[in-house]
C-alpha cells in the first residue's frame, strides 16, 4: 500500500517519462458523498473488494481462470480462496476457450461466474465462446436459457512496455457482437460499481481492467456495495467549446489535454468518459455535441474499425445539423502495438491536444 | 563471505549425498509420481523406448448382444421390463419415421433444413434411457431421440423445424436446433463442440449444488477434433465434476472419414491421457448402450468423469444439404444397413421374447405416419411470430439502440411492407 502510495505520487509529479511504465498521470475522481464512508484503495484493491462483497452477497458465485487462486498475476483476487474456499476460487487449466466455455455452462446452471483473462490479449481464443455462444445463448433459444450471470474480467490496455500481447485494447472486436455488455473503468471508483453491476447484470458482461492503473490509481472508494449504471456515460468536466469522449486510461490523457488547453488556448472542453461501449450512451454524447459542436473521441486500439468509428458515425446522424468541424478521431495507429516505439504509437495528449487545436481551428 | 561459504558448502554436501545414493531417485519418482502425474506410480527405465502406439491394442468394444439381438453374456442383461423395452422400440422407430417424413418435407421445400437421424437410433435411446431425467443433457444436433425418449412433445419438433410462433426457440434457429427447459436439454446451436466446456461448468454448478445431477454431453467424432474438446475433457478431470462425454463415432464428419479425423485409437483412446475413465461400446446394441451409459451415471455421481465412445455407423447423408455418395459407396453404406441396423437387432430380441410382432410393427408405424403428417401439416399453417420479434431476447432487456431499430423497422414496414411476406407473420 505504502509502495503503491509513492508510485502514484511519482506518477502525479514528473512529467517526463517513467522508465519501463506509460506515462499516464491519473486524475483521481470524487465518489458521490451519498454513497457514505470511503477507504483509500488502488484499482486492484477496489477490484478485489468488488468480488468480496460479490462472493459474500451471492453463495452460488465463483471467481477462476489462470492463477486466480493465490491471488493473481494482478493480485486482484489476493485473500479470496481463503475466505471463499478452494470450490469458490479456484485455478483452471490454461486454456481461455475452457475458462469461457466453463463459465457459460455456470451461468446456464444458475451459478455467478466470473472469469479472468489474464490479458486481453489472450481473450482471442475465447472469441468463439463469447461471440457464437455467450452473446446469442438468451435470443437463440427463445430466452429458454440464458448465461447472463457470467461476467468476464480481463486486463487491457497499454502498460509501458507490454508490446504485441500485453498491450492491446480489443474492446471493438466485442461492440460488433449484439448479445454482450463491453465496460472499461476509468478508476478505482469506477471498477468497483461498475463491476459490481457487470456481475448482477442479467447479461453477459466483458469487464476491461486498465493494468496501467492497478496501482497508480488511487482513489476514496466507498467501502459499501454500490452499483453505477451500465450504458450510462459521465461527464467528468463540463465545458462549451468541444466535446472530447474518452474510456479507461485514454480518459486521463484527454482530460489532461484538456487542461493543456485550457491553459495554452483558453478552449473549454467538455470531457465524457463514456464507461459502456455496448450499450453506449448515444444521448450524452449527441446532448453535449449539440452545445459544442465539435466532437474528439480518442483510444488506444488502432483507428480503423475502432468503437470511435461507430461513436463518430452516429453523431454526425445526430448532430448533423450543430457539427461546426469534422468529428476528430485520435487513436492507435493501424498497426501492432509495439515494443520500443510505443511512446509514439500512442494517442499521447500532445496528440489530443493538437486534434482539439485542430478542430477549433477548422 | 563466510556465510555464504558455509551456505554452498552445505549444498554441495547434500547434493553429492543425493547424488551417490537411490534417495535422489526415490525423491524424484515420489516428486513427479504424487505431484506430476496424479499419484500414478512412474519409474526409471533405461530402455530408450518409444510408445508406439500403433502397436497397441485398441480398446475393445463393449457388446451386450450380437447382431442378431442374442445376449453373448446372459449376465450382461438389464432385466428391464417389458414397457421399457417396448417404449425404446417405438420411441426408435418414432424418430425413424419422423426422420423420413421429415426429410422427404424438406426435398419438397416446405421446411428449409434437416438432419436425420439413420443408424444412431440406438445410441440415443440406450443412453437416454439409463439418465435421470432431471440430468442436463447437451447435444451436437443427432440427438433428437434423447429429446424423444424425454417425452418432448412432437408438435414441437414440427414447430422448430417450422419456425412458427408456437416453436419454444420463437423461430430464431434453423431446423433440428431443439432445446427444452422443461425436459433439461439445452438448446442445440450449429458451432461444433462449443456445448462440451459449458457442460464442464453446469456439472461444476451441479457439484457444488450437491443436486446429484449429473451433465452428460453428447458428440461426434468429428466435434471431438476442436479445441472445446481438449479444453472440456481437461476441465472435467482437473476439476472433477459430474460429467459423461458421450461420443457418437459414426465413420465421418460430412465428408472426413476417421483416418482423416485423427491418428490415435479412436476417441476413446484419449480419454485415460486426460485422466477420464474410458469405455467403447457398440453403438448398435441398446443393452450395451444402456448398461455403460448407466454404469458411466454412476460414476458421474461420484464425481467421477466418465467419456463413452459408441461405435456407429452414419446411415443417412450428413444433412439435407449433403449427398454422401460423392464420398462415400453405395455398397458401404447398404451393407451397414443389411448386416447390422440397431432397430432390426433390438426387433430381434423384443420377438423372441414375444414382445413385438410384425403386425404390432405394421400397425405402430401406421399410427406414428398419421400422427407425425398431422402435426406437420398442424405446424405448417401457424403463422412466425411478428417481425418485431427479431428484436427480442437479444439482452434480457430491449436497450435503447435496439428500440429505435425497432422503431425503424415498424416505420418502414407501414411504408413498404407490401414487399415483404408479412402474410406469413402474425
Amino acid at each position: 500500500m505504502a509502495h503503491c502510495r509513492v508510485l502514484f505520487q511519482t506518477a502525479k509529479s514528473v512529467s517526463q517519462p517513467i522508465r519501463f511504465s506509460s506515462t499516464i498521470s491519473f486524475i483521481p475522481s470524487k465518489a458521490d458523498p451519498a454513497l457514505g464512508e470511503t477507504a483509500k484503495l488502488n484499482m486492484c484493491q477496489s477490484i478485489n473488494n468488488a468480488m468480496h462483497i460479490a462472493l459474500e452477497n451471492d453463495k452460488s458465485a465463483c471467481v477462476f481462470g489462470e492463477d486466480v487462486a493465490f491471488g493473481g498475476v494482478f493480485r486482484c483476487s489476493l485473500g479470496l480462496q481463503d475466505k471463499f474456499g478452494k470450490d469458490r476460487v479456484f485455478n483452471t487449466p490454461l486454456c481461455e476457450q475452457g475458462i469461457a466455455g466453463f463459465g457459460i455452462g455456470l451461468a446456464v446452471a444458475g451459478h455467478t461466474a466470473i472469469a479472468e483473462i489474464q490479458f486481453g490479449d489472450y481473450i482471442f481464443p475465447a472469441y468463439d465462446q463469447i461471440v457464437n455462444e455467450a452473446a446469442k445463448y438468451r435470443y437463440r433459444s427463445g430466452n429458454l436459457f440464458n448465461c447472463g450471470k457470467l461476467t468476464i474480467r480481463a486486463t487491457w490496455g497499454a502498460v509501458g512496455h507490454g508490446a504485441l500481447y500485453h498491450s492491446q485494447s480489443p474492446e471493438a472486436n466485442f461492440t460488433h457482437t449484439p448479445g454482450l455488455k463491453i465496460v472499461v473503468p476509468r478508476g478505482p471508483i469506477q471498477a468497483k460499481g461498475l463491476l459490481l453491476s457487470c456481475i448482477n447484470d442479467p447479461n453477459p458482461c466483458i469487464f476491461f481492467e486498465p493494468k496501467v492503473l492497478y496501482r497508480t490509481a488511487v482513489e476514496e472508494v466507498p467501502v459499501k456495495d454500490y452499483t453505477l449504471p451500465l450504458g450510462k456515460a459521465e461527464i467528468v468536466r463540463p465545458g462549451s467549446d468541444a466535446t472530447l469522449v474518452a474510456w479507461g486510461t485514454q480518459l486521463h490523457v484527454t482530460w489532461e489535454a484538456a487542461e493543456l488547453a485550457k491553459k495554452e488556448l483558453g478552449i473549454d472542453c467538455e470531457v465524457i468518459d463514456l464507461q459502456c461501449m455496448a450499450p453506449w450512451d448515444v444521448d450524452t454524447i449527441a446532448n453535449s455535441v449539440a452545445k459544442t459542436g465539435r466532437l474528439l473521441v480518442s483510444h488506444e486500439a488502432p483507428v480503423t474499425s475502432g468503437f470511435a468509428a461507430e461513436i463518430a458515425a452516429t453523431i454526425q446522424r445526430e448532430c448533423f445539423l450543430n457539427l461546426e468541424a469534422p468529428i476528430m478521431r485520435i487513436a492507435g495507429f493501424d498497426t501492432p502495438f509495439p515494443h520500443t516505439h510505443e511512446p509514439f504509437y500512442l494517442p499521447t495528449k500532445w496528440r489530443v491536444f493538437d486534434g482539439i487545436k485542430q478542430m477549433m481551428e477548422y | 563471505m563466510i556465510v555464504r561459504r558455509l551456505f554452498w558448502s552445505n549444498v554441495w554436501k547434500r547434493n553429492l549425498r543425493l547424488y551417490s545414493s537411490a534417495v535422489g531417485d526415490d525423491f524424484r519418482l515420489e516428486e513427479f509420481s504424487s505431484k506430476y502425474l496424479g499419484h500414478r506410480k512412474a519409474k526409471f527405465t533405461e530402455n530408450l523406448e518409444f510408445i508406439d502406439s500403433g502397436n497397441a491394442e485398441a480398446i475393445s468394444i463393449y457388446r451386450a448382444t450380437n447382431t442378431a439381438g442374442d445376449f453373448v453374456d446372459p449376465s450382461q442383461d438389464p432385466n428391464l421390463s417389458k414397457d421399457v423395452l417396448v417404449k425404446m422400440y417405438r420411441d426408435m422407430t418414432f424418430l425413424n419415421t419422423m426422420d423420413k417424413i421429415l426429410y422427404d418435407s424438406q426435398r419438397q421445400g416446405r421446411i428449409s433444413f434437416y438432419m436425420t437421424n439413420f443408424g444412431e437410433e440406438a445410441n440415443q435411446i440406450g443412453s437416454a434411457a439409463a439418465l435421470e431425467s432431471t440430468d442436463l443433457i447437451y447435444g451436437q444436433y443427432r440427438e433428437t431421440g434423447v429429446l424423444v425418449w424425454r417425452g418432448f412433445p412432437m408438435q414441437q419438433f414440427m414447430n422448430q423445424c417450422y419456425g412458427n410462433a408456437l416453436d419454444y426457440g420463437k423461430g430464431k434457429q434453423m431446423p433440428v436446433h431443439y432445446g427444452s427447459l422443461e425436459h433439461n436439454f439445452v438448446t442445440i446451436s450449429s458451432p461444433l463442440t462449443t456445448q462440451m466446456p459449458q457442460a464442464v461448468g453446469s456439472a461444476y454448478a451441479f457439484k457444488r449444488e450437491g443436486s446429484k445431477r449429473i451433465v452428460c454431453v453428447y458428440f461426434g467424432d468429428g466435434a471431438a477434433s476442436e479445441g472445446d474438446a481438449h479444453a472440456a475433457f481437461n476441465f472435467a478431470a482437473t476439476l472433477k465434476v459430474p460429467i459423461v462425454f458421450f461420443c457418437r463415432n459414426n465413420g465421418y464428419a460430412i465428408s472426413t472419414p476417421t483416418t482423416e479425423q485423427y491418428g490415435g485409437d479412436g476417441i476413446a483412446g484419449k480419454g485415460p491421457g486426460y485422466g477420464l475413465h474410458t469405455i467403447r461400446v457398440d453403438g448398435n446394441d441398446l443393452f450395451a448402450v444402456y448398461n455403460a451409459t448407466k454404469a458411466a451415471r454412476n460414476l458421474a455421481s461420484q464425481n467421477i468423469p466418465v467419456l463413452i465412445e459408441a461405435m456407429t455407423y452414419r446411415l443417412g447423408h450428413h444433412s439435407t444439404s449433403d449427398d454422401s455418395s460423392a464420398y462415400r459407396s453405395k455398397d458401404e453404406v447398404e451393407q451397414w444397413t443389411a448386416k447390422d441396423y440397431p432397430i432390426l437387432r433390438f426387433r430381434s430380441y423384443l420377438e423372441k421374447k414375444g414382445w413385438w410382432s410384425a403386425e404390432d410393427d405394421k400397425a405402430w408405424i401406421s399410427e406414428v405416419r398419421k400422427n407425425v403428417l398431422k402435426a406437420f401439416n398442424e405446424a405448417e399453417k401457424v403463422k412466425k411470430l411478428p417481425p418485431e420479434e427479431l428484436f427480442n431476447d437479444v439482452y434480457a432487456e430491449l436497450t435503447p439502440n435496439l428500440k429505435r431499430q425497432k422503431e425503424e423497422l415498424k416505420r418502414h414496414l407501414e411504408k413498404y411492407g407490401k414487399h415483404y411476406p408479412l402474410e406469413n407473420f402474425q
